[in-house]
């Protein structure tokens, strides 16, 4: 495998609970009678380490809240991590120096879940596309009229309608906006943030069919984040499998689908609603997906794992190497 | 034997400023006792308007056009409000694609419910609660006793659907309508809700139809489909006809682009275009414009035929060269 583009290493997001004055002051004053009041902290991402090579796609996996949004958001450094290092191409971020840093950040582009919340719905589409290639002085003079027109050809959009907003356009033509906008600045990295979820079938397919496209055209890595594992399962290379804010599993796409590991994997894996099942029985793993304010000990999945043995209540299994390329996150596989 | 609902010719249309809207343009369908059926489309198809037409809940400026809805052999088209009040909730149920819209977020769980039981059914408050109790109980809450003295939003989403698919079952409804009830659920907490819907259809004999975009749920969930475009049901049949051989240059286009269906890696099968706007939609197969089987014959409206005994087709140009 080529080195990395993008590296994560022992990365954490916590989210802290803001308490407004009255909430503060109730708090200090039970806490001076003397109650156990916790701090109310959500561990969005755990002491993560991923890592994303040249021209790979990158499929990350899981149900809400289990914190691939914040990985994705921390990916493309929008968000800082609490903890740990964030690698462009085996460079440390925020160690760069401001003009490296500016180059590494806008290599990585996002592509956001609804097209409805993330184009300003006042600005007309041409400006939507160059208003972050302007600011960056990325267009030569004189030539943005064909800049524009060339963004967003290559997304599928007829230039003919670039004055127009966005709330003349459908769904699908809005997604493709919001990509022309991310290729607009050149990047070498997307992330794609449930993409594709807000979207019909039929258009689906012609969103997911542009991203291949333009992989093979810019030579471009994603990290595709989806609840959906049949568009991941088509479009990735390697897959990672996360819950609540850990990863529990990662491997080779054919492999992790034809060898899953992971109880939950396995889960994930029997109850996802295929097209090809007729009349099944659905028999579904118990229980729901737990609060990250309060995650259970050790293994965050034991509660609801067929498989759980009193060690896993008490230690958290670590991600080891099962298999080349495969690892996972669980005590059955020994120590 | 009559069937549990036998929807005929019916039309739903909206006077709107911009011009007409037929978002259900002369559907037929019926649903038999323990069946399900899955309703597939994609937005704007009118799945949706389809199911409120059926309980009379089309607002202004809605309203259903032509067509009867016939319920275990009854007219619900025109029928006075009080009569429609009568069913709903107690013969009829729906169950809406987010739980919130059934729940009201002040009032406690045990309120609401005992409020629907009482609506339909004379009995002691002691008697109302044990039903919603049990009700709670059969759709897989757990300490349903405690979970009555709670408020809406203490429950998690699918705990919350679960409370609304409660409420629908309270008095053993003969027919259930959802609307997308698992669309925003995870895929685990799906499982856990549709492996519920199975079991009740099977154990009590209530006829489903399930309204979605999904056409992997209905795979594993449904006996038959129907499928929507643009205001019309252009084919149903069995769930393994359908699925496995469809005839419709729509269904047949719509089941090539999902993912699976495709080989790993390689650019899927896609439909070219947009759904059109079913403003003033002019006459002939609204599919027309997308179809690689189109040509002048299809500018006329294509009628029902019945390729074989159980299925429905609406199409000049039909898929029929399957090996049998």
């Amino acid at each position: 495998m080529s080195e990395p583009v993008i590296a994560l290493k022992g990365v954490s997001k916590r989210f802290g609970k803001s308490f407004d004055l009255a909430a503060r002051l109730t708090r200090s004053a039970r806490r001076a009678m003397g109650a156990d009041l916790p701090d109310q902290t959500v561990r969005a991402v755990d002491n993560i380490d991923l890592s994303v090579a040249k021209g790979e796609v990158l499929g990350l996996v899981g149900e809400s809240g289990c914190g691939k949004s914040t990985i994705g958001r921390m990916v493309a450094g929008i968000m800082p991590p609490s903890d740990g290092e964030v690698f462009w191409k085996g460079r440390n971020i925020t160690a760069m120096a401001p003009d490296a840093m500016r180059k590494a950040t806008l290599a990585v582009q996002m592509i956001f879940q609804d097209p409805y919340a993330s184009l300003n719905p006042r600005m007309r589409v041409e400006d939507i596309v160059a208003e972050a290639p302007r600011v960056h002085n990325m267009i030569p003079r004189g030539q943005d009229t064909a800049y524009i027109d060339a963004q967003l050809t290559r997304a599928g959009l007829d230039p003919a309608y670039k004055r127009r907003y966005p709330h003349q356009f459908s769904g699908g033509q809005r997604q493709r906006i919001g990509i022309a906008r991310a290729l607009a600045v050149q990047p070498e990295f997307l992330v794609c943030d449930e993409a594709v979820a807000a979207l019909d079938v039929s258009i689906q397919a012609q969103i997911l069919n542009l991203f291949m496209d333009l992989r093979e055209q810019l030579d471009l890595t994603y990290l595709f984040i989806s609840h959906d594992l049949g568009v991941v399962e088509h479009l990735s290379d390697r897959v990672v499998i996360m819950y609540l804010g850990r990863i529990v599993e990662e491997a080779p796409t054919e492999e992790i689908f034809a060898r899953p590991n992971h109880p939950y994997t396995q889960a994930l894996l029997a109850e996802v609603p295929r097209i090809d099942t007729r009349k099944r029985q659905f028999t579904a793993i118990k229980g729901e997906i737990p609060s990250p304010l309060n995650p259970p000990p050790g293994c965050h999945f034991h509660p609801r794992c067929p498989a759980a043995m009193p060690r896993c209540r008490e230690a958290a299994p670590v991600l080891r190497e099962i298999a080349p390329h495969h690892r996972s996150a669980c005590h059955l596989n020994g120590s | 034997m009559t069937h549990t609902l036998q929807v005929e010719g019916l039309s739903t249309h909206f006077d709107t400023r911009a011009g007409l809207v037929k978002a259900v343009d002369n559907v037929s369908f019926h649903i038999d006792r323990g069946e399900v059926l899955g309703l597939v489309g994609e937005s704007g198809s009118g799945k949706s308007v389809t199911g409120f037409s059926l309980l009379g809940l089309v607002d202004s400026p809605g309203r259903i056009a032509a067509g009867r809805i016939l319920f275990q052999g009854g007219n619900l088209v025109g029928l006075p409000e009080p009569e429609l009040r009568a069913l709903r909730g107690n013969r009829i149920a729906m169950i809406f694609q987010d739980p919130m819209m059934t729940l009201n977020p002040v009032l406690r769980i045990d309120t609401q419910m005992m409020e629907t039981v009482h609506a339909h059914a004379n009995v002691s408050a002691a008697e109302a609660r044990t039903r919603a109790r049990d009700a709670l109980g059969q759709v897989g809450i757990p300490s349903p006793d405690e979970r009555l003295h709670a408020y809406p939003h203490q429950f998690s989403g699918g705990m919350r659907q679960r409370v609304a698919i409660a409420i629908a079952l309270l008095h053993r409804p003969d027919l259930i309508i959802a609307d997308e009830p698992t669309t925003a659920l995870d895929v685990t907490i799906q499982a856990q809700i549709l492996a519920e819907v199975q079991k009740l259809a099977r154990d009590n004999g209530t006829a489903l139809m399930w309204i979605t975009h999904d056409l992997s749920v209905v795979a594993g969930l449904a006996d038959r489909i129907a499928v929507m475009y643009a205001g019309r049901i252009v084919e149903t049949g069995s769930v393994t006809a359908v699925l496995d051989r469809p005839m419709h240059p729509y269904t047949a286009g719509l089941i090539g682009s999902v993912p699976s269906r495709n080989r790993r890696g390689t650019r899927l099968r896609q439909i070219p275009g947009m759904t059109p706007s079913l403003i003033d939609l002019p006459e002939g197969c609204a599919f027309r414009t997308r179809c690689p089987r189109a040509d002048a014959a299809c500018a006329r409206d294509p009628q029902d035929s019945h390729p074989t005994a159980d299925r429905t087709l609406r199409c000049f140009h039909p898929h029929l060269d399957f090996e049998a």
